[in-house]
């Protein structure tokens, strides 16, 4: 496995072109690090939760920790917070050592997964009960309160008792309580999972709206690559207690740096090869899955002769009955399979190689025949630009 | 399918019958006029009257009471302590040790925790001269051992369903972790507390041969002083207490039992009011 | 990676109209004023120790002084002689002229029991009795349990409320109430000769039966709460697995739902075996003076004969033949502990 890569824009194993980079990072990449993980190791007796991590958190960011149970996503969050001591390494948040500083000492504060909202204290008890707990004038506190249930739309329910409350709602007092104390940093441990899928994704713009209205910065963990997309600014991918990857939902999409980022996030045809000729302007593949080599148009760090891997996105491939006119970037195979999706169909077309590709196409026209059906032969091509190579 | 299910609640009908049709009995015949308790002579209050003007089973049932209140409240605290060592602690040294004796007094004989604790009695008073012979006091550690352990078993089943993250959440907040077991986990435990406190009282009331065994000359309980009486033969005094136990049981019972469903129900509808308003939302 | 020069608390709040100056200032009296906080932690975590201690102290304390001690003393007092006088038996450790230290362990108690027909003939009935009873316990409280937990919901809480409050009524008076129902002119019998069924009362008090039904009668309901709550834990869809997969009602409950009841059979039995074999009241006040049960031996021997040495080793004796039903039990908690505790 590859080394984690720290900060967007750090080039992967996989080089990708210049200037390629979206925009929306570049908006906060001046902010200043609020929080710094610097090597931390975290072990369960033999188990190794968190691997000798190392990542930067940027002011206002909304970010988001994603991988599979049990990748230490979840351990890394709650020594964020303070409930677990790291084995080694130090984290700094607002440039200060927070290692070893109790949870109830830390400016940062989390939404739990279960929301784990006080049974016998009413929704305006719990939003205030950090604000208590500062010993903060009362008047004070009430406006807090109020600001924050206005934040969420609660405040006709400020009275009520938690149990008292749909899911939904429930969700945003754990909102409301974890911003009331207004801390530097937001931590959100699969602040959604609770939720239905039509209210979740409902939620999720919601998050992002509040979020920008606060400003505060969000650490959000979460097992929903979807979820992460939608929501985050950055997504760090981790694996076995490991940081994969850490990059734009687009780069993360587009310029996976590992086969685990490339499979992980989104679907994806990955096919095995050999470089086989390796030119400043240009590289050649050979996969044994596919007849034709593989070109693309810029070069990467491996050398000749090395096992690559061809990562190639469904949308990016085109299905048709004529054969292309050049010597690389296609092959043919009779299809097998068609989902149909509404929006999109999917293409299951099975290679001469025996490999399946898969391949989806926006369904455009209301009234369009579908030309292409089960059993007929069919070219797949690609432009040599969509491409993904990577080595690991 | 159907009629093969039916064997189940034919018995449970007879195991309810089997359960209830002794006390219901009971309960008749002490209205009954005739000092016969098998024979029914006429309706009757008198063996209410002639309960409450034995000074004897008086004097037991305020010693009884005195007892039952102090050893469970101390086992209850006791108890909640022992829960909160085994729920939350960890490991720590001697917990095997301490394991085995939180939950032996569940099963363990009760005539053997009687000698034991009087042989102890004994051989401290000889020792260091406490206590001086046996009374209240002793009854009352007796009861307060063996409470403890229930105590301990109702405390630690509410806290293994408590939710963690909520003490945390107090933490996370800023409370101290004194502060937030006051605040915020002692008020869930609430519930278990009750519950473990009434069973106790119940348990300790309920005591005779630990209480044989501790007690004093002075110091008669009212199930000592109910057995011997028994022992000489069936008297329809008892009956009279024993419908008054049974009511006193039964009330507390079904009016807790109201309570909790009534809350429950008003939670229900709360909760379906306030998702169908989000969905009109 | 390199720490921001200036404190964070300088750092300009983040944009959004919550925040700004208000804010800025609410957040530095909110508190997360640096360092002398921190500082404290020592004394924290002192006082966090103290508090540790005295949660853990308090109760162990009073459980080795009035739980562990207690048996340690039985088990003294087993080895020692009677005599006449207070205390009534001979010390074990005495000083011989001042100057040895004799220690004297008296095996006759022990002696006494194996070579007396009374003891052995007690034990064997106790374990016995306590077996039939819980044989008896379960057949009756198994289908209880599970009509309950197949019940509709609404009527699970009032079947098992049911169960639960005879417990929350004296024991004494629920043995007391059979005492009438059993005797020569109890309700039985005058029934029954009433109906001209039986000439001459049957004998029911005081006899193998009544001593069954009362320990039955009295220990029911820890049968079948136990059963209950793994019965009702059971998934319903695995019966009807069975069913679905060609099993035949009676073969899926032998095969499916017996097996997988076991860790509350276990416990109920467990709950109903262990104190019946020491049970006194039911075999004094039921069973009658010819019933030999282990908890009335002891009962006399000391109250009547005032032989402590003696009572001691039959209590010793007596958990002797109950530890093993105690490790099982208390194994089964275990595990039942753990399992809640991984969900």
């Amino acid at each position: 496995m590859t080394d984690a890569v720290l900060q967007a824009g750090a080039p992967g194993p996989a080089a990708r072109p210049e200037g390629s980079r979206p925009g929306a990072v570049l908006r906060r990449a001046e902010a200043r690090p609020i929080i710094e993980i610097d090597d931390v190791v975290k072990t369960f007796g033999e188990f190794v939760a968190v691997d000798h991590v190392s990542l930067t958190i940027r002011e206002g960011e909304l970010f988001a920790l994603l991988g599979g149970s049990g990748c230490g996503k979840t351990t890394l969050l709650r020594m964020l917070a303070g409930f677990e001591r790291p084995t080694a390494g130090r984290i700094l948040i607002g440039g200060q050592d927070m290692t070893h500083v109790a949870p109830y000492d830390r400016p940062v504060n989390m939404m739990f997964q279960s929301y784990a909202l006080f049974p016998h204290m009413s929704v305006e008890a719990n939003v205030a009960f950090g604000l208590r707990q500062d010993g903060l004038p009362k008047a004070e506190i009430r406006d807090r309160v109020r600001q924050m249930l206005d934040l969420v739309q609660l405040a006709p329910f400020a009275k009520r008792k938690p149990h008292h409350l749909s899911g939904g709602q429930r969700q945003r007092v754990a909102l409301a309580r974890s911003l009331a104390k207004h801390p530097k940093v937001l931590l959100l441990d699969e602040p959604l999972a609770a939720l239905d899928k039509k209210l979740r994704e409902q939620t999720q713009l919601e998050l992002v709206g509040i979020q920008e209205r606060v400003g505060t910065t969000f650490v959000v963990v979460t097992h929903d690559q979807e979820e992460a997309m939608t929501m985050a600014d950055r997504v760090a991918i981790m694996d076995s207690g490991r940081i994969i990857q850490v990059d734009t939902p687009h780069a993360l999409y587009e310029y996976p740096n590992t086969r685990f980022v490339a499979e992980f996030f989104g679907t994806v045809n990955m096919f095995q090869g050999d470089l086989i000729e390796d030119e400043p302007d240009h590289i050649l593949i050979r996969s044994d899955a596919l007849a034709n080599p593989v070109y693309v148009g810029h070069g990467i760090s491996a050398r000749e002769g090395a096992t690559v891997w061809v990562a190639l996105r469904p949308e990016k491939l085109a299905i048709s009955r004529t054969r292309p006119d050049r010597a690389h970037n296609w092959d043919q195979g009779i299809i097998e399979d068609i989902v149909y999706l509404g929006g999109i169909s999917t293409y299951h077309v099975r290679l001469d190689s025996g490999a399946l590709a898969r391949v989806t196409t926006q369904n455009l026209e209301r009234m369009a025949e579908p030309d292409i059906t089960w059993d007929d032969r069919v070219f797949v091509s690609w432009r040599h630009d969509n491409v993904v190579v990577v080595t690991g | 399918m159907k009629r093969a299910s039916r064997f189940p609640y034919v018995m449970l009908a007879i195991g309810f019958a089997f359960l209830y049709v002794p006390i219901l009995l009971l309960m008749i015949f002490s209205f009954n006029e005739s000092r016969l308790v098998t024979v029914w002579g006429g309706f009757s209050l008198k063996w209410y009257a002639e309960l409450f003007r034995n000074e004897q089973m008086l004097d037991a049932a305020l010693v009884s009471l005195r007892i039952a209140v102090t050893s469970a409240t101390i086992a209850t605290v006791l108890g909640t302590l022992s829960a909160l060592m085994m729920g939350r602690f960890g490991r720590f040294r001697g917990r095997l040790l301490f394991t085995g004796m939180i939950t032996a007094p569940l099963v363990m004989p009760e005539v053997i925790t009687g000698l034991s604790l009087l042989l102890m009695f004994v051989s401290l008073e000889g020792l260091i001269g406490w206590p001086q012979g046996r009374g209240v006091d002793t009854i009352t550690i007796a009861h307060t051992t063996f409470c403890m352990a229930y105590v301990n078993i109702v405390v630690q089943s509410r806290l293994v369903g408590l939710d963690r993250s909520v003490e945390e959440a107090a933490m996370d907040l800023g409370a101290r972790p004194l502060k937030a077991f006051l605040v915020i986990t002692l008020p869930m435990l609430a519930p278990a507390l009750v519950s473990g406190w009434l069973l106790s009282f119940t348990l300790s009331l309920d005591d005779l041969v630990i209480a044989s065994f501790v007690a004093g000359p002075a110091s008669s309980t009212l199930p000592m002083v109910v057995f011997s009486s028994v022992r000489m033969g069936v008297t329809p005094e008892i009956n009279a207490l024993a419908t008054l136990l049974v009511l006193v049981a039964t009330v507390t019972i079904l009016i807790a039992a109201a309570v909790l469903w009534r809350q429950e129900r008003e939670r229900d509808r709360a909760v379906a009011r306030a998702v169908d308003a989000e969905r009109r939302a | 990676m390199s720490a921001p020069s200036d404190s964070p608390r300088d750092a300009p709040p983040a944009a959004g109209p919550l925040a700004r100056s208000e804010a800025e200032q609410a957040w530095s009296r909110a508190g997360w004023s640096d360092g002398d906080d921190r500082r404290l932690t020592r004394l924290q975590r002192l006082t966090a120790r103290f508090g540790r201690g005295t949660v853990i102290g308090v109760p162990y304390l009073w459980l080795l002084l009035f739980f562990l001690l207690p048996f340690l003393i039985v088990l003294k007092i087993s080895f020692a002689e009677f005599r006449l006088g207070l205390p009534p038996y001979t010390p074990l450790l005495e000083w011989i002229d001042g100057t040895y230290l004799q220690i004297r362990l008296a095996l006759g108690n022990y002696q006494f029991l194996l070579e007396d027909p009374l003891y052995i003939t007690a034990y064997l009935n106790s374990l016995k009795v306590a077996f039939f009873s819980t044989v008896f316990a379960l057949l009756i409280g198994y289908p209880m349990a599970y009509a309950i937990a197949r019940s509709k919901p609404s009527l699970r809480a009032v079947f098992l409320l049911l169960v639960i409050l005879p417990f929350w009524t004296s024991f004494l008076i629920r043995v007391y109430a059979w005492i009438g129902i059993l005797k020569n002119n109890g309700l039985i019998n005058n029934g029954l000769m009433a109906l001209g069924l039986i000439d001459e009362p049957l004998p029911l008090l005081n006899t193998e039966f009544s001593l069954y039904v009362g320990i039955v009668y009295s220990y029911l309901p820890f049968m079948v709460l136990p059963l209950y709550a793994t019965l009702e834990k059971m998934d319903t869809s695995l019966i009807e697995a069975a069913a679905d997969l060609g099993c035949r009602p009676f073969k899926a409950f032998l095969t499916v739902t017996l097996p997988l009841s076991l860790p509350g059979i276990v416990a109920g039995s467990m709950l109903v075996f262990i104190p019946a074999v020491g049970e006194f009241v039911i075999p004094d006040l039921l069973g009658g003076a010819g019933t030999l049960m282990i908890g009335k031996v002891l009962w006399s021997e000391f109250f009547n004969n005032r032989d402590w040495p003696v009572a001691s080793a039959v209590a010793i004796a007596m958990l002797i033949f109950l530890v093993i039903p105690i490790v099982v039990f208390q194994h089964y908690q275990q595990k039942q502990a753990e399992r809640a505790e991984e969900s």
